[in-house]
């Protein structure tokens, strides 16, 4: 045990003797979760619109004054016709038009039919829809005024946002960029150091020591266990004092499903590092393979029910989906050990199989 | 700059890599699956919303909304009775993704002409999808009961009538994976030198930093060229990506952009001590540009001082200029300030590369 002990000392040592990483290891995912907390949200606003009038009257410009005075929208001036608005919408300097017809006022006042049109950019679907959703309250809001119609009968929606009611982007980043900043810092970063024992022959080293060599490798992740655990409070604690991200549920069901997810990372670490022999085939297996993946197919940003069905049944196999699926539980809806042990468990399962599956391999492939 | 010197070392490079098979295979291999499997699940479209309905009401008019809202295609019922303290849980669970409450009396009010209303309950885990949640139910259900409205509104989807997602998201999939695959190799391709020890041997060559940095850059620019073509060939063919505008520009873009993004590999490269280091660092530049670029997230979306800080980033102009090119049709007119300003930005780069490249010892 005293051998284990010792190892597990120099690996820390080898990793608290870098200041310049270790300090790139704590500054960057809390400088990154700062940043995107500020900067990256979902919701569409100040869509840059114009409004085609061929004949402006006071109805028109009771709307552009509508649309000025719009945190959603902003104005990009008025025209009388719709001729030069494809170049704008083709080099994205507008992306939406009202284009009203000739007799808007006249219409209005009579009480007839009142024919709009909407052109949108829908390039982007999602915030193609988003965007007509907008101007299509907006322009049901003004004709309502304007027209004195007094909307007698009719049904209201009253919504009610649960778990987020002001659908704060940031509650939805923190919990994705903490599983992405885990599986980068265990898998990368021990898929890396084993490699380059290998690839310096310092493993051969090693492994004639009396150390099993599942001990060796145990000993050589143990540091970024707790490497790991330490960047996900930090983050943690930076998006709850800046941003104020809710905690509803248990911070020790998280804390655990932290450490699962891991050693999962850290299994797969493993793994790679059984297949590659030099660190730049480690590197480009844990990163350029594992980046887009977890982003992408754990629901960070897409939705999961939003993928066809064959996809669908892949994601399940991505240890970040469950990962995401409990952090968000816990922070945002309060979730309990109720609501989530099928998560916990099968986050469980594969962080064993994860880690067995690479010890065993890595002791085969260096008898 | 001697062309035999960089052509010599070029050799060099090239040899190492195409010597290790693994990488190659993985540089190859690595953005093609992901470009073809990930295309699929860029969609914020989640099809039928999974709807609970409660109905206190229980008359024709109750009967005939929620029969409104079943035929629209946007929801489907997945139960019908519910305690109101069960709510919380049938949301937390994802049972359903939102609940409706009818409340007694519905009909009635309506029949008297007054306003009533009916409450939704959204999930709101993911903000974007309880949004388009909420406006596809506010269409329909203010649509009940009531004088029909006077004013019309006809809605036109421009450049991408039919709504597809793939059509807006598979190039910027492709650039971002050019960009990871680019940027990592260069990334790690001088502190593996410095690591091995090799660096030093080069360090007593007459090799200038000039010819250094050009001859660790272009091996490398011509394998993201690579996977870029065979990338846009895949996207055409496979995905039938709308092409409206010229491919030619978006070459010429693509090989301005690439010596940016390689640029800052090679800069990452120069600054850092060990491979470990370069990685880590590389992961959270790649972070950065791809989540701040728009590929993922509308760019109006984010606040004024983060949109300026954006224009920093080569990814945010490229993945801007490949839509605007194949799904928008601009020419070289709308796009030809943004080349020049890569091109700029890339000159600029390369330049700091080979200022920070030390040929002595420290």
């Amino acid at each position: 045990m005293s051998a284990f002990r010792g190892l597990v000392r120099k690996e820390t040592l080898h990793l608290l003797r870098d200041r310049q990483t270790l300090a790139i290891l704590f500054l960057l995912p809390v400088v990154s979760v700062l940043l995107f907390g500020f900067a990256v949200r979902t919701d569409v606003r100040a869509i840059p619109i114009v409004v085609v009038a061929p004949a402006p009257d006071a109805a028109t410009r009771a709307l552009v004054a509508r649309i000025a005075e719009s945190e959603q929208f902003r104005l990009r001036g008025t025209r009388h016709s719709e001729e030069t608005l494809d170049d704008a919408f083709q080099a994205g300097t507008v992306r939406q038009a009202i284009v009203l017809p000739a007799d808007t006022e006249q219409r209005m006042a009579r009480g007839e039919r009142l024919v709009v049109g909407l052109v949108t950019d829908a390039s982007d679907p999602n915030t193609g829809r988003v965007m007509e959703g907008y101007a299509g309250a907006l322009l049901r809001r003004w004709h309502a005024e304007r027209s004195g119609q007094a909307p007698a009968g009719g049904v209201t929606l009253l919504t009610r946002m649960r778990f987020n009611p002001t659908l704060e982007s940031v509650n939805l980043f923190v919990p994705g960029l903490i599983a992405l900043i885990l599986t980068i810092v265990a898998a990368m970063m021990t898929a890396i150091s084993i490699t380059r024992e290998k690839e310096r022959g310092t493993m051969e080293l090693l492994l004639v020591s009396p150390l099993r060599p599942s001990a060796v490798v145990l000993g050589k992740v143990a540091p970024y266990v707790v490497l790991g655990m330490a960047n996900m409070v930090t983050v943690l604690l930076a998006a709850r004092v800046v941003f104020g991200v809710p905690m509803r549920g248990h911070p020790l069901v998280l804390l655990g499903a932290s450490l699962l997810y891991v050693v999962a990372s850290l299994g797969l670490g493993i793994l790679i590092s059984t297949r590659a022999e030099t660190e730049r085939t480690a590197i480009m297996a844990a990163l350029a393979g594992l980046l887009l993946p977890t982003l992408m197919l754990s629901g960070f940003i897409f939705p999961l029910d939003a993928m066809p069905r064959p996809l669908w049944v892949i994601s399940h196999l991505i240890p970040a989906r469950w990962f995401l699926t409990i952090v968000r539980g816990v922070m945002v809806k309060g979730a309990g050990l109720v609501d989530l042990w099928r998560e916990l468990a099968i986050l469980a399962a594969m962080s064993v199989a994860l880690l067995g599956v690479g010890i065993r391999r890595l002791a085969i492939r260096l008898p | 700059m001697k062309i035999r010197t960089i052509g010599a070392l070029m050799r060099k490079e090239v040899l190492q890599v195409f010597r290790d098979p693994p990488t190659l295979v993985q540089v190859l291999a690595i953005p093609l699956i992901q470009l073809v499997v990930l295309a699929n699940a860029a969609t914020f479209d989640t099809g039928a919303t999974r709807l609970l309905v409660r109905d206190d009401d229980r008359t024709t008019a109750s009967a005939a909304m929620v029969a409104e809202l079943v035929g629209s295609g946007e929801f489907t019922v997945v139960g019908t009775a519910i305690a109101p303290e069960r709510i919380e849980a049938v949301l937390r669970r994802r049972e359903a993704a939102a609940v409706l409450h009818i409340p007694d009396g519905f009909e009635a009010a309506l029949a008297r002409g007054e306003r009533s209303a009916v409450q939704l309950q959204i999930n709101a885990e993911e903000g974007a999808v309880a949004g388009l949640i909420q406006q596809a139910a506010q269409a329909i259900v203010e649509r009940q009961g009531g004088m029909p409205s006077m004013l019309e509104v006809r809605q036109q989807g421009w450049f991408n009538p039919t709504r597809r997602y793939k059509d807006w998201m598979v190039p910027g999939i492709l650039v971002s994976l050019t960009t990871i695959i680019g940027l990592l190799l260069t990334a790690q391709s001088i502190t593996r030198e410095k690591e091995l020890g090799t660096l030093e041997q080069l360090n007593v060559t007459p090799v200038t930093k000039g010819e250094f940095i050009t001859a660790k850059l272009l091996p490398f620019w011509m394998i993201a060229m690579g996977i870029f073509t065979v990338g846009l060939t895949v996207a055409k063919l496979v995905f039938a990506i709308p092409t409206v505008g010229a491919v030619p520009i978006v070459f010429l873009a693509a090989m301005v952009y690439l010596t940016v993004a390689l640029g800052i590999g090679l800069l990452i490269s120069t600054v850092t001590q060990t491979q470990q280091q370069a990685m880590f660092v590389a992961f959270f530049v790649l972070l950065i540009f791809l989540l701040m670029s728009g590929l993922f997230t509308p760019l109006e979306a984010m606040p004024d001082w983060a949109q300026a800080v954006a224009h920093a980033n080569p990814v945010m102009h490229f993945v801007g200029l490949m839509r605007a090119v194949l799904v928008r049709g601009a020419g070289l007119a709308e796009v030809g300030p943004t080349i020049v300003g890569l091109g700029i930005a890339g000159a600029a780069v390369l330049g700091l590369a080979v200022v920070q490249t030390r040929k002595t010892l420290e």
